[in-house]
């Protein structure tokens, strides 16, 4: 089974505003894509358990024309609060990439 | 509005992803050589937090917003087009409107130049937002709940999102410059080309692929521009610099970018549709895009509002000690039980009313989150105590009666006191608010002018309006 850093070229991370957070996984390949965009691994629960929201809050766009699968949700805490260690959001995808696909 | 049935097309100039990023000089005359028929751009954005709202300041310093506004408006003067610029000072509250005015105002003086500027605010006064609420016309946005009139209170300033609407009103009224308090950058973008009535699909998708300047190129950086052209069926978009790229990718991708939907963008009075947009390679750096949809929706205005309620002090260690390096989660863990004691202890804090984070940079300081067993443990730590307080006084009292602990305290009792390696003296900083975005909401308006106020200033024929 492998990592989401082995089938994806790049995967970012960044605010959509101050109480949202959007990850873009771009596969590698139209077969990465085909075979693992829709894993399990990757779905609303296993999201929803790497960043501590509610599963019914994380939103899951496929964009198979440039093989991203778009993965957006709720900031657990606003933006710049008490205990803000990234503003940006732009190091929150570095918690999936060694999520193991199947 | 001008008339819909004269519309042939209409090119705008994008110099920069935002205001004083830096504009590439040389951009600029192979631009301008392309005769476009405005230059249009964004100041800010929500992305760096809620300070710039709350303090009414620029992130940007002067100078190299000066030097883009200085470029940008000897470009202006010679072509006699227009200059809209969205966001004013980060942050699009009157301060920062008022503050990217005296700026322009200042080079108008130095130049000699006498454009007509339009001012758009809309900040909105407390009083009116409660007025709003009590009629019923708020509606919150997920994840936050209902507004409150507590919440508004407890907001240092509040702006309310434009759309083209007063971009329109600024260009009806022969503005030359126009510098607009918070709006959404592809409303600021695609004003123009609504104006000179050009199709809304069309114009709003140019406007939001368009809103980073090259970001959505092969230049990969919001300090290079776009160019774009809105026809009658679609726009045609490519990089100012011949050197890079537009292609397929590149600017359908760019609806993926700080957006947590990449088909359906909400925008003040309505949304954009791009799911069934085709895009096309017309040359090899210019892209085609057609089939993107603006639906009209009741018109609503989101609003943001920034509170600064608690207040910092931080105090920062390197650590290179091998037996804090060996177990740096149980250091972490015993140092925010001892500093909690110590602040109860030491200082009036009740328990509850203050906050003590210990964040362990080369461990785990940005997640938070204790590492997997087995984790290698780094070289260097690099740790800081973040205290969070009612009051600046009580954040800083607390920091001065946990600082001996702070760089003093061994990783168990009755070892040899280390002292780990302090960087300033004093060490505990004084960080000052908490700035936070409070605001999650949206309010229905008659239009989308009912919340802005316009103000012209006249630079041929009001001097001393230019001196104020």
């Amino acid at each position: 089974m492998p990592k989401v850093r082995e089938v994806c070229r790049t995967v970012r991370s960044k605010v959509a505003g101050p109480f949202w957070v959007t990850m873009d996984l771009m596969f590698d390949s139209q077969e990465s894509y085909d075979l693992y965009s829709q894993s399990p691994a990757l779905n609303a629960e296993a999201i929803g358990n790497v960043y501590s929201v509610d599963p019914a809050e994380v939103m899951h766009f496929p964009v198979p024309k440039l093989k991203v699968l778009k993965i957006s949700y709720p900031r657990k805490t606003p933006q710049g609060g008490v205990e803000e260690r990234d503003l940006h959001s732009g190091q929150q995808y570095t918690y999936i990439l060694d999520l193991e696909l199947s | 509005m001008s008339n819909n049935s004269d519309f042939k097309s209409v090119k705008i100039y994008v110099p920069e992803g935002s205001l004083g990023v830096g504009i590439f000089p040389e951009e600029i005359g192979v631009a301008m050589a392309r005769k476009p028929d405005a230059i249009a751009l964004d100041a800010g954005s929500t992305d760096s937090g809620a300070a710039y709202l709350a303090k009414g300041v620029s992130k940007n310093n002067k100078r190299a917003v000066k030097t883009d506004l200085e470029l940008i408006m000897a470009a202006q003067a010679e072509a006699g087009i227009p200059i809209l610029i969205g966001t004013s000072g980060q942050a699009g509250g009157d301060l920062n409107l008022d503050w990217t005015r005296d700026i322009v105002l200042e080079i108008c003086r130095e130049k000699g130049y006498t454009p007509k500027i339009a001012l758009l605010y809309s900040e909105q006064s407390p009083k009116l937002i409660k007025q709003k609420l009590a009629e019923g016309k708020i509606s919150n946005l997920p994840p936050l709940g209902d507004m409150t009139e507590e919440m508004i209170d407890d907001c240092i300033h509040i702006v309310a999102l434009m759309g083209p609407e007063p971009y329109f009103d600024a260009l009806d009224a022969g503005a030359d410059i126009i510098l607009g308090g918070r709006s959404s950058d592809p409303a600021v973008i695609a004003a123009f080309a609504l104006w000179k009535g050009a199709p809304a699909g069309p114009s709003w998708h140019a406007g939001k692929v368009s809103e980073c300047g090259g970001q959505a190129t092969s230049a990969a950086t919001g300090q290079r521009g776009v160019f774009f052209e809105v026809h009658e069926d679609g726009f045609d978009i490519e990089p100012c610099d011949p050197a890079f790229k537009a292609t397929v990718n590149s600017i359908s991708g760019h609806l993926l970018y700080e957006n947590k939907n990449p088909w359906v963008l909400t925008e003040p009075g309505g949304e954009l549709d791009v799911t069934n947009s085709q895009y096309e390679q017309l040359t090899d750096t210019k892209v085609r895009v057609t089939g993107s949809v603006w639906h009209p929706k009741p018109y609503t205005m989101k609003l943001e509002g920034a509170s600064g309620k608690l207040f910092q002090t931080i105090i920062i260690v390197g650590i290179t000690d091998p037996n804090v390096l060996a177990e740096p989660q149980v250091f972490h863990d015993r140092m925010v039980d001892i500093l909690h004691m110590r602040a109860l202890s030491a200082t009036d804090a009740v328990d509850g009313e203050f906050h003590i984070s210990v964040r362990m940079y080369g461990w785990n300081g940005v997640s938070g989150v204790p590492p997997k067993e087995g984790t290698q443990t780094p070289r260097e730590i690099g740790a800081m105590c973040v205290i969070t307080a009612n009051t600046q006084e009580m954040a800083s009292e607390i920091a001065k009666a946990c600082n001996p602990y702070f760089f003093h305290m061994p990783i168990r009792d009755g070892m040899e006191m280390p002292s780990y390696g302090l960087a300033f003296s004093p060490a505990d900083i004084d960080r000052g608010p908490v700035y936070q975005f409070e605001l999650n909401h949206v309010v229905s308006v008659d239009n989308g002018t009912e919340l802005v106020r316009m103000k012209m200033i006249d630079t041929a024929e009001n001097k001393e309006n230019v001196d104020a």
